[in-house]
């Protein structure tokens, strides 16, 4: 994971996954939407799609080989420079606690600070969308607080609804419409991330930032 | 126009899948068994990607509203058309008001689970984001967003032409191309990143042991059950970008093979990948079966893919033939 060199494995023959080396930094995320940028010409590739501080490449067809295809990823990795993608700013009002927050007592539990702290570490940063994934209009946060990180769920939720802000690990973010999860779920938000009828589809692209603003605390 | 006459069913149109959306985070949906549906759709002289109706849960009973030709693949559900029995992977002609029963998946040595329902031009359903495969997480695609109930009305895509001929079938790919270990249905599988992590023992038993697949698998995942796998040290991963066909195994030590309709990215570690080339043998194995895992390497997973499409072209060959 955090070797000192890239890595890259094969998810059968359908995808290539590329694995920075190092801590997660947005640095090496920029690299990353760098090194997307310019794979996704490549003819072999579907869809290079950034995930934390790695790459999914998505193959139209797969070569017969794949040496010379990491070869290559490895090449392009060294030469490329950090892509800072300049977004928008979007603010999300959140209610922590409550009823739509049902885990921040276990944040609390586990963190051992008090409500009121986790919600200014939590509402500080400013994060940056490092990528879009698990469901429709998802987005991965950079940039949380890691003394709040928590643990994630030991059994998933069967469902939490979506707008549902969460924390995993020591990763943040919010579910674009309901479904299972194994995060804790700290507070709620009423923003839509996703409509399939838009150009782009996706309310939020890499690189674009999102703030939480304290709507209100339930404790 | 079929109209579905079925209670609780959890069947959705399905085509090939949506592909290009990840970067948005959609998942690629699709036909569980992608050669059923493609074969069936050829059958018809439609395009292999038309979209059809993946029936999981018998029986299964439409109505068809409007004159159609139709081709029934996947599982053998001794189909009924007005009572008439129908051979499965075969095309047949329905008279408006007809109804069509699908009965259970037949027991014997290619039991499989899901059938697929192509009709001619077929299913008539808008394309979203560049296809018509139904989403169900993000509740858009297929039919509404949703599994059909009972009640739906589904279009077929207007013919540019007149008739479509009928009467002929193809031998399914469970017998074309068998693939068992011990008597056991089997998948090839590439391993993953984390292969290595696993203990010695927990290699071995991921490929000598059978895994029995539970009650809890469906669309998203097939969750399965054996001797539990264990890493060497506990795992610290980042959420990465997945496919269909990752094998992964949390904390339980129980795999969850992601299916079709799962999260395009995840966080458990991976021991290995269904290849896409056996991820159909994988979607037709019943709920309650045994499977194992047959350890390959890339070249030979892209052999067999190649060995698939083969199958399909020979497919559409002998179709050519029979519509002359």
């Amino acid at each position: 994971m955090n070797a000192d060199t890239p890595s890259i494995s094969e998810l059968g023959t359908s995808a290539l996954l590329f694995e920075a080396p190092g801590d997660m930094t947005l640095r090496a995320q920029q690299r990353i939407w760098a090194l997307a940028k310019e794979v996704a010409r490549w003819t072999e590739v579907r869809e290079a799609v950034p995930g934390m501080n790695n790459l999914l490449v998505s193959l139209a067809r797969p070569p017969i080989h794949c040496a010379d295809l990491e070869a290559r990823l490895h090449a392009a990795w060294d030469a490329v420079e950090a892509l800072a993608l300049k977004g928008r700013l979007v603010e999300l009002p959140v209610v922590y606690g409550g009823e739509h927050g049902p885990h921040l007592a276990d944040v609390v539990a586990h963190t051992g600070l008090s409500v009121d702290e986790i919600v200014e570490r939590h509402s500080a940063p400013v994060y940056t969308v490092y990528a879009l994934g698990s469901h429709p209009g998802y987005c991965y946060l950079g940039g949380m607080d890691p003394r709040i990180a928590t643990p994630r769920r030991k059994v998933p939720v069967l469902s939490i609804p979506g707008g549902a802000v969460s924390i995993g690990g020591s990763q943040t973010g919010v579910s674009a419409s309901d479904g299972p999860s194994g995060w804790n779920t700290i507070g709620s938000t009423t923003m839509h991330f996703f409509d399939p009828t838009q150009d782009p589809p996706a309310l939020l692209q890499p690189g674009d930032s999102i703030r939480f603003r304290v709507e209100k605390v339930i404790r | 126009m079929i109209e579905i006459l079925s209670a609780s069913a959890l069947a959705t149109v399905q085509d090939l899948g949506r592909i290009g959306a990840l970067q948005w985070g959609v998942g690629t949906s699709g036909a569980m068994d992608p050669l059923a549906l493609a074969a069936g759709n050829l059958l018809l002289g439609n395009d292999e990607g038309a979209a059809a109706i993946e029936v999981p849960v018998f029986p299964f009973d439409v109505r068809f509203t409007g004159d159609c030709a139709f081709a029934l693949t996947g599982a053998d559900c001794a189909a009924r058309l007005d009572g008439t029995p129908l051979l499965p992977w075969w095309t047949h002609r329905a008279r408006a008001g007809q109804t069509l029963q699908l009965g259970l998946p037949q027991p014997g040595h290619w039991r499989a689970s899901r059938a697929y329902l192509c009709v001619a031009g077929g299913i008539d359903v808008p394309e979203v984001l560049g296809s018509r495969s139904t989403q169900l997480r993000g509740a858009f695609g297929g039919h509404e967003g949703r599994a059909l109930r009972q009640g739906d009305r589904l279009g077929t895509v207007a013919l540019g032409h007149e008739q479509v001929a009928t009467g002929f079938g193809l031998v399914p790919p469970a017998l074309a191309l068998p693939l068992q270990v011990d008597g056991v249905a089997a998948m090839r599988v590439l391993p993953a990143a984390e292969y290595a992590l696993f203990t010695d023992t927990s290699q071995q038993v991921f490929w000598r042991e059978e895994w029995k697949i539970t009650a809890q698998s469906d669309r998203y995942g097939y969750r399965l059950a054996g001797t539990p796998l264990e890493p060497k040290a506990a795992i610290e991963m980042r959420s990465h970008g997945i496919v269909p066909g990752v094998i992964q195994v949390p904390s339980g030590g129980q795999p969850i093979v992601q299916m079709r309709d799962a999260q395009p990215s995840g966080g458990y570690p991976k021991i290995g990948t269904v290849i896409e080339a056996d991820l159909w043998r994988l979607g037709q194995a019943p709920i309650g079966s045994r499977i194992r895992f047959i350890e390959t390497s890339w070249e030979e997973a892209v052999a067999a893919l190649e060995q698939s499409r083969r199958w399909l072209a020979e497919a559409r060959r002998l179709v050519n033939l029979q519509r002359g």
